[in-house]
């Protein structure tokens, strides 16, 4: 299945021109800069832009088609934005209401406790609008969207106005609802570090158009990609935690390439064993050594093999390293070092890798 | 009561079932026209606004005069009722109804635009993505975010339908019962030198007027907290 676009908008010297594919399954990232027509072709999707012409397609349901226009209200559509949307003259448990007394009986699939309890709002319910702090309003916003059980949910950069502390705070909620809502969602988003965190697939946008569709994987494999361009390259690992050993170290990934991760601070906020994870290593935290390195620091060394090699700016190089369980780690290092080992592709050696983030 | 005459009576039920039916047509014509003018500027929509605005700068006569001559038997209006058995409009309470809300229409349309441009178009999309349709959208999102809007519109709408004068007189000329309004009267005592009688019906004017208005100027204040 698939939401299939095609639409083209010119207003001033913005050209909209979009006829594309966007998958379906899990999270969607439309990621590309502010102004690059994002919101819009979001818009065009939820039918709060008729655009001329434009065709729309969800599945094997026509949205949009010549003159035939399906309103946002049949949509069953789940629409989150940056901030602001909660209706303010109602109560917080009113406006989690409103979509769901509107849903059909027979389409709920998503009531109303289970929805708080995902989203930790169940303290939340008598309290008045304009005391919830800006986090708990998207968290609101978020729940009253689930509970239309919509079809397709559309955020539009639903964490973009708040602060880095409170981003941290609902992230997780929103990894987990990709896994436990089963709605496919499209992410609109800036921060390669969302996309990174929650996306199964993204596409690129820039000036009114879609460049690239791809998974997640893909795009993490081209060192130009723009989701290196704020913290530089990095590659993201899926696996399962193990338990922890007598060190207080957890394990991570299949046995031919273990990690091994350091528990936060808070051991509460830590996923159970068995739960899958993604961490994220940066490239520049990486580095290969010809052989096995016994008296190091360092506890993670994986034995891998050099893929690419990807001369960078400044004199450096980005290594695509396969692993044994066939993801892709990266390392950044300088064409020297680089020369000084004599690398090139195809060879084996081991990478330490200096520290590793959990994300979701 | 009062030391009033059947016939200032007879004004007072006109004036106030004027004052009335204007406020109910013109808020439900206010209302989608001031939603269309909140929309996206386009010059449709300013000339549209300008149009609406036209009569706060207009004197009533020019208007009145107008009315009259579409309104009337031989004129655009009046003819084509004519034609298919009614009556003209001209002379007649419909006619001075119809003047009435072309003469207020700013008063209504310019609170209730304002009222939609503050809200803005957010609230009504997160209704319909919701799942609410039009109708469902204005009666629990629109109405209760702009009330005040709504309030001060009626209000206006009717204290100034209430001190309509030129309007009615180039229209409506001075027929007891039908056309005959409060400020009409207070003329016709004042031309005939019937001083005590046009003292009375003018102070009755004054207070009244400032009661309706200081009641909701009150109300609109406390809608106004409410609103977050």
């Amino acid at each position: 299945m698939s939401l299939r676009i095609r639409a083209q908008l010119q207003r001033g010297a913005f050209n909209l021109l979009i006829d594309t594919a966007l998958p379906t399954d899990g999270v969607t990232a439309l990621f590309g800069r502010s102004g690059c027509g994002k919101t819009t072709l979001l818009r065009i999707i939820a039918g709060l832009e008729r655009v001329r012409d434009a065709h729309v397609e969800f599945g094997d349901l026509c949205w949009q088609q010549d003159s035939h226009f399906v309103p946002t209200s049949a949509r069953r559509i789940g629409l989150v934005f940056q901030e602001h949307s909660l209706l303010p003259h109602l109560s917080v448990k009113e406006n989690l209401l409103y979509g769901y007394n509107r849903t059909p009986a027979e389409l709920r699939r998503l009531h109303l406790e289970e929805v708080m309890q995902m989203l930790a709002i169940d303290s939340l319910q008598q309290q008045r609008i304009d005391q919830l702090s800006g986090g708990e309003r998207q968290r609101i916003s978020l729940g009253r969207a689930l509970l239309t059980s919509p079809q397709l949910l559309l955020l539009d950069e639903p964490l973009s106005a708040l602060d880095t502390q409170t981003k941290r705070e609902i992230m997780p909620f929103l990894s987990r609802l990709a896994l436990q809502a089963q709605v496919p969602i499209i992410l609109i988003t800036h921060s390669p570090d969302e996309v990174q965190r929650l996306a199964n697939h993204v596409a690129f946008m820039a000036a009114g158009q879609i460049t690239t569709v791809e998974t997640l994987e893909q795009a993490l494999a081209r060192p130009d990609t723009p989701l290196f361009q704020d913290e530089g390259a990095a590659a993201i690992l899926a696996g399962q935690l193990g338990p922890a050993n007598e060190h207080g170290l957890r394990a991570f990934g299949s046995d031919q390439s273990r990690l091994w991760l350091q528990s936060p601070g808070n051991v509460t906020e830590l996923p159970e064993c068995g739960q899958s994870i993604r961490v994220r290593i940066l490239a520049r935290d990486v580095s290969v050594a010809l052989d096995d390195p016994q008296r190091i620091s360092m506890q993670n060394h994986l034995f891998v093999t050099i893929e690419h090699m990807h001369t960078i700016a400044d004199q450096r190089v980005v290594l695509s390293l396969r692993l044994a369980d066939g993801q892709l780690l990266l390392s950044e290092i300088t064409n020297w070092s680089a020369r000084r080992l004599e690398l090139s592709p195809g060879q084996q050696v081991y990478a330490l890798i200096k520290s590793v983030a959990l994300i979701s | 009561m009062l030391g009033l005459n059947p016939a200032d009576w007879q004004a007072i039920e006109v004036t106030l079932k004027l004052c009335l039916y204007t406020t109910i047509f013109l808020l439900l014509i206010a209302t989608p026209l001031a939603w269309w003018l909140s929309g996206k500027t386009s010059s449709l929509r300013v000339a549209i606004q300008a149009i609406v605005a036209l009569p706060l700068v207009l004197p009533p006569t020019v208007l009145g005069f107008y009315l009259l001559m579409a309104m009337g038997p031989r004129g655009l209006l009046g003819s084509s009722l004519e034609s298919i058995g009614l009556t003209h409009l001209a002379f007649s309470f419909e006619g001075i109804l119809v003047a009435s809300v072309l003469y207020s229409l700013p008063f209504a349309v310019q609170p209730l635009l304002e009222s939609f441009n503050n809200l803005g178009r957010r609230p009504v999309e997160v209704a319909s993505a919701l799942g609410a349709g039009p109708v469902d959208r204005f009666f629990t999102v629109i109405l209760p975010l702009c009330k005040g809007g709504y309030v001060i519109a009626a209000t206006l709408t009717f204290a100034h339908t209430l001190g309509e004068f030129g309007v009615i007189l180039m229209l409506g000329g001075s027929i007891p019962g039908e056309t005959k309004v409060l400020s009409v009267l207070i003329y016709d005592y004042a031309q005939s030198m019937n001083y005590d009688a046009a003292h009375r019906l003018s102070l009755i004017l004054l207070v009244f007027s400032f009661l309706v208005l200081f009641t909701v100027y009150g109300f609109s204040r406390r809608f106004q907290v409410v609103r977050v």
